[in-house]
């Protein structure tokens, strides 16, 4: 019996570092799962769901929203002992750039397809990332378990896909374990060994970093060249900083300290670094003894593309909101915000985002940790806007957009004066995989949010992606949504950021009894306004209680009205009777109402419940987008 | 009575009110309620605390209910002790409270005149369904010692009725209010109701007009409130009738109030209507003044001082507790200083004595001095140091009520 390797010393040769690439539902955390069962890194009684995702959110979405990676030992076919790194990806658009990274730290992909499903388009495009960074991949159909399982067809498609033969598709069901052990050594046989030069000086790839609350941050790496020992002080290569190491080590699945990493392993650092700002994903880590020259490639800061207004019901809250952020920063790095002071909603925060699921997620923490109430402005995207002076603003506000009305501007001075020459706005290219006889619709709704189109491909007889160039902020309400039902919920969608477009852009401001909210302004489309305006009146008049006196809900752009709503006024609002046993309950009742109260906003003398500060979202927007 | 009982305590097996509550009994106003829980019929909209004969099941019957009544009399004797003062107003209310014999009622009277005591001068109220009594009946009950008598007429519009599933044909209630006078009760009472699915605003004027017609003292008229549970409820859910419009309610309060006023009927409370300072229901005046009161009888409530109670629901409970000699109440709560002063803004504010302006914090007489702005509450009795709603004020008392207590 030969020794299990040990970390800081294997040997290359038998180390394989492969990721999952799914989509959502198609079974990648319970595929996982059975990989720690039958590597016996947990043992049976010990299993629980999904146990890789820490997060509380992660679980119950079912999401993975942090990456992780864990060290599996396994008995090789030939009899050698091997080292498996799986390293669990993000599964969300939002996410991609942490996808990209995850996968440069690996050498082969499983791609993990639902048998009754078949690809789907966020599969597909991580696919192409994992097939532009060079990854061996292993197609392998999932839950052939299930009755409505299809495995002959998607095994057609997926060979299709990638260019391989069908019966080269492995068949597993995470759920029952079955064809897992075959997959192990599929990825033993297949997935190149790493090809570090182990001798270099060491350069160490950050995948993921994530803030503990007891240690700080915890940095998960992948050794490239070389090697990083536990006394070794560390240098960042994209910032100069150097850091002591505090602690070495290996996931398994609890972190297991070592002596070190050595070229090709994967593994975590502890250095003190108090923000994950401070270590980056994409950033190099080498030997501030001996470092390397030049840094891995592809390091790259990801941008926000989403912006909304976060402000506490409470006022008093805002503090707390601050600090809440702050804290949330120290484990991600993508999270930006600024102060930011509504006419409507008074101090609050603008804040980035990668995408809506990051802005929906960093919204439920801020309520869900930290016991904050928020009301949050509907998202928009940023717009580039030039004037007639050839001075240039950047608009992540829109009552900051230069004209119109709305109640005064968020930063004194941020409105540059003089005409508009011209506003640009990010486009996307966007991918839709639907069944073929859904092209029709598909083609109408994204024509329909000005988008043009880019190029279509059949999968396979009856399946077909769909390219299309659409300005960002065109999908970012209820894109997806529509797309789902205009589609029976078989379209999926990917997009990625392709570059800036000029449009005819206005800003439709909405007033309450004459005054404007800024909250409520928003960028759309000239051809577009009178449609959004007639329906966010309408959506307002719906979500808006009557009040003791009529509300007149106007949308104009500057000085134009271009759409009107009236709310009538409450007439009743009284219970008719009230006699010896109806105290008790409507003393109760009335608490109820009080703090009812508490949720509702006013503006001006109007109550405004906190929902209706999203209004510009659809009403179906709460559900799944995560395409 | 209507809806589920609240949470609450539990009640000590002897009722034992805190000394505190006790000490309050002697410097307030006193009245018995008696609650009869029994009916012919369920009506589609009630969902008081009723039972057809069929729905009683063992254990409980109309037979044997005055001597249960009679026995949780004597159980608040001795809870009470000699501190209350003589009760100022009974009531018999349910239920159909003329669904007892003539007998059990005077007795139950009795009761409550030898173990508690009334007051000379006390208002004894007996509600009273028009199908259920007729010339004979009332000229009983008024020998039995009762002096006012409430009749629930609802409505004059037969439609209407149907929808309610009353049994009564529209012109009884005159008739019924006719004898109550012959045989010499001092006070009648009409209670209407309004909203109806089906009711057009000409039916609700008629039923006002021939309700002032059959000249009662008193009026109550009340919006038609769709109770979970009964079978009007499931009726609207499925769409077979549509629901109670807020703005139509609105126009009928309006237009009652116009006729009643025309007519030198006075509101004195949101749903009540008197021709008089005399003729004001008294026993409901101490719910809404904040008095001490004992409801008699299954699922009835009670205040004495800062605590409300309320009994076991099922009469066949009820039953078997006063037998044992325990006490019948199921829950109860103690109130704290704001929320008795909460139950004080929130009861007072519906009356036309107002709500007196000390009651309110800061925001509470901001709220106050923008609904006198917003034409809710009265300018004059506001400078007076109150809050009386006006017309429309009444209409939204429950949002004037919520900023009074900001």
């Amino acid at each position: 019996m030969s020794v299990p390797p040990i970390p800081a010393r294997t040997d290359q040769a038998v180390i394989r570092n492969f990721c999952i690439i799914a989509h959502i539902d198609h079974g990648k955390s319970t595929l996982a799962d059975r990989m720690l069962q039958l590597t016996g890194v947990v043992e049976d009684r010990q299993m629980r769901a999904q146990y890789l995702d820490r997060m509380d959110i992660e679980r119950e979405r079912g999401i993975t929203i942090k990456s992780q990676a864990v060290r599996l030992p396994w008995r090789g076919r030939d009899g050698r002992d091997y080292v498996l790194n799986l390293i669990d990806t993000p599964g969300h658009v939002d996410f991609s750039y942490e996808v990209s990274r995850s996968l440069a730290a690996c050498e082969g992909a499983v791609l993990l397809v639902d048998a009754a499903q078949g690809i789907e388009a966020q599969t597909l495009a991580n696919l192409y990332l994992a097939l532009d960074a060079g990854l061996h991949l292993i197609p392998v159909l999932n839950k052939i378990d299930l009755p409505a399982a299809q495995p002959e067809r998607y095994a057609a498609e997926l060979a299709r896909v990638i260019g391989c033969q069908p019966p080269d598709v492995l068949r597993v069901s995470a759920k029952t374990g079955e064809g897992v052990a075959e997959l192990l050594n599929a990825v033993v046989a297949q997935v190149p060994a790493p090809a570090g030069d182990p001798d270099a000086p060491a350069r160490a790839l950050i995948f993921d970093s994530i803030y503990d609350t007891y240690r700080g941050v915890v940095t998960y790496v992948r050794m490239v060249d070389g090697r990083l020992h536990r006394r070794e002080r560390t240098l960042m290569l994209s910032t100069g900083a150097v850091h002591e190491t505090l602690e070495v080590g290996v996931i398994s699945p609890e972190p297991v300290p070592t002596e070190g990493l050595a070229a090709g392993e994967v593994g975590y650092l502890i250095t003190g670094v108090k923000d994950v700002r401070q270590a980056r994903v994409g950033d190099t880590v080498t030997s501030a003894a001996r470092p390397a020259a030049e840094p891995l490639p592809g390091y790259a800061h990801p941008k926000p593309m989403v912006f909304s207004g976060l402000y506490p019901v409470d006022g008093d809250q805002y503090p707390e909101l601050r600090d809440a952020l702050d804290k949330l920063r120290l484990n991600d790095a993508s999270l930006v915000y600024e102060p930011e002071t509504s006419a409507a909603l008074g101090f609050g925060f603008r804040c980035g985002f990668l995408g809506l699921l990051h802005m929906e997620i960093v919204r439920e923490r801020l309520e869900r940790e930290f016991g904050l109430a928020l009301i949050s402005t509907a998202p928009n995207v940023v717009y580039r806007v030039v004037m007639d002076s050839g001075a240039e603003v950047t608009v992540t506000n829109p009552s900051e957009f230069p004209g119109g009305n709305a109640g005064g501007p968020a930063r004194a001075g941020a409105i540059p004066p003089g005409k508009v020459a011209a506003v640009f706005e990010p486009v996307v290219r966007a991918t839709v995989l639907a069944p073929a006889d859904y092209i029709g619709a598909v083609m109408e709704l994204c024509q329909a949010r000005r988008g043009v189109l880019a190029g279509m491909e059949y999968l396979s007889e009856d399946r077909v992606e769909i390219r299309y160039t659409m300005p960002l902020s065109e999908i970012i309400f209820d894109f997806f949504d529509q797309l789902k039902s205009r589609t029976r919920g078989y379209a999926s969608l990917d997009y990625e950021p392709a570059g800036e477009q000029e449009a005819d852009l206005v800003k439709v401001d909405i007033l309450l009894q004459g005054q404007p909210v800024d909250a409520f302004s928003q960028i759309v489309h000239a051809d577009k306004a009178r449609e959004y305006g007639l329906a966010m009146t309408a959506r307002l008049k719906e979500l808006i209680p009557r009040q003791q006196f009529e509300v007149p809900i106007q949308a104009a752009i500057g000085a134009r009205v271009i759409a009107r709503e009236t709310i009538r006024a409450l007439r009743k609002d009284v219970l008719a009777k009230c006699y010896g046993g109806d105290i008790t309950r409507k003393r109760k009742l009335l608490e109820k109402q009080k703090e009812g109260k508490k949720r509702m906003k006013m503006i001006g003398r109007v109550e405004v419940p906190q929902e209706a500060f999203a209004a510009a979202l659809s009403a179906e927007q709460g559900g799944d987008r995560r395409g | 009575m209507a809806g589920r009982p609240p949470q609450g305590l539990p009640v000590p097996a002897d009722g034992q009110l805190p000394a505190a509550a006790a000490r309050e009994l002697a410097g307030a106003p006193f009245a018995v309620y008696v609650h009869v829980p029994f009916c012919r019929t369920r009506c589609g909209y009630c969902d008081f605390n009723t039972y057809t004969a069929a729905e009683l099941g063992s254990g409980a019957s109309r037979e044997s209910y005055a001597g249960q009544a009679i026995a949780e009399i004597a159980f608040a004797r001795k809870v009470l002790g000699p501190a209350a003062p003589p009760a100022g107003a009974v009531f018999f209310g349910g239920g159909t409270p003329t669904l007892l014999r003539p007998a059990d009622l005077g007795a139950i009277l009795r009761a409550i005149d030898g173990e508690l005591g009334l007051a000379a001068t006390a208002e004894i109220t007996v509600e009273a369904n028009p199908e259920s009594v007729d010339r004979a009946s009332l000229d009983g009950l008024r020998e039995a010692g009762f002096t006012r008598v409430s009749l629930g007429m609802q409505s004059s519009a037969p439609h209407v009725l149907a929808v309610l599933e009353r049994a009564h044909s529209p012109g009884r209630a005159a008739r019924c209010a006719g004898w109550a006078r012959q045989a010499g009760f001092s006070q009648v009472s009409l209670d209407l109701i309004y909203g109806t699915p089906g009711e057009s605003d000409a039916d609700w004027r008629r039923s006002v007009e021939d309700a002032i017609a059959a000249a009662p003292d008193h009026l109550s008229a009340y919006a038609l409130t769709v109770e979970e549970g009964t079978r009007l409820a499931a009726r609207i859910r499925r769409g077979e009738i549509p629901a109670p419009d807020d703005d139509a309610l609105a126009d009928r309060y309006a237009a009652a109030d116009e006729l009643l006023a025309a007519a030198g009927f006075r509101w004195y409370e949101i749903s009540n209507w008197a021709a008089g300072p005399g003729a004001q229901c008294r026993h409901n005046l101490v719910y809404w003044t904040g008095g001490n009161w004992w409801g008699i009888g299954p699922g009835a409530h009670s205040h004495v001082g800062g605590v409300r109670w309320w009994n076991v629901r099922h009469p066949a409970a009820y039953a078997r507790r006063v037998a044992a000699g325990v006490s019948p109440g199921q829950g109860r709560e103690v109130l704290t200083g704001e929320q008795r002063r909460m139950e004080r803004v929130m009861l007072t504010a519906r009356l036309a004595s107002g709500c007196d302006l000390r009651e309110l914090r800061a925001g509470g007489r901001r709220a106050a001095a923008r609904a006198v702005a917003d034409g809710l509450a009265e300018p004059g009795a506001f400078a007076a140091g109150r809050v009386v709603l006006t017309r429309r004020g009444r209409l939204l008392a429950d949002a004037v009520v919520r900023g009074l207590l900001d």
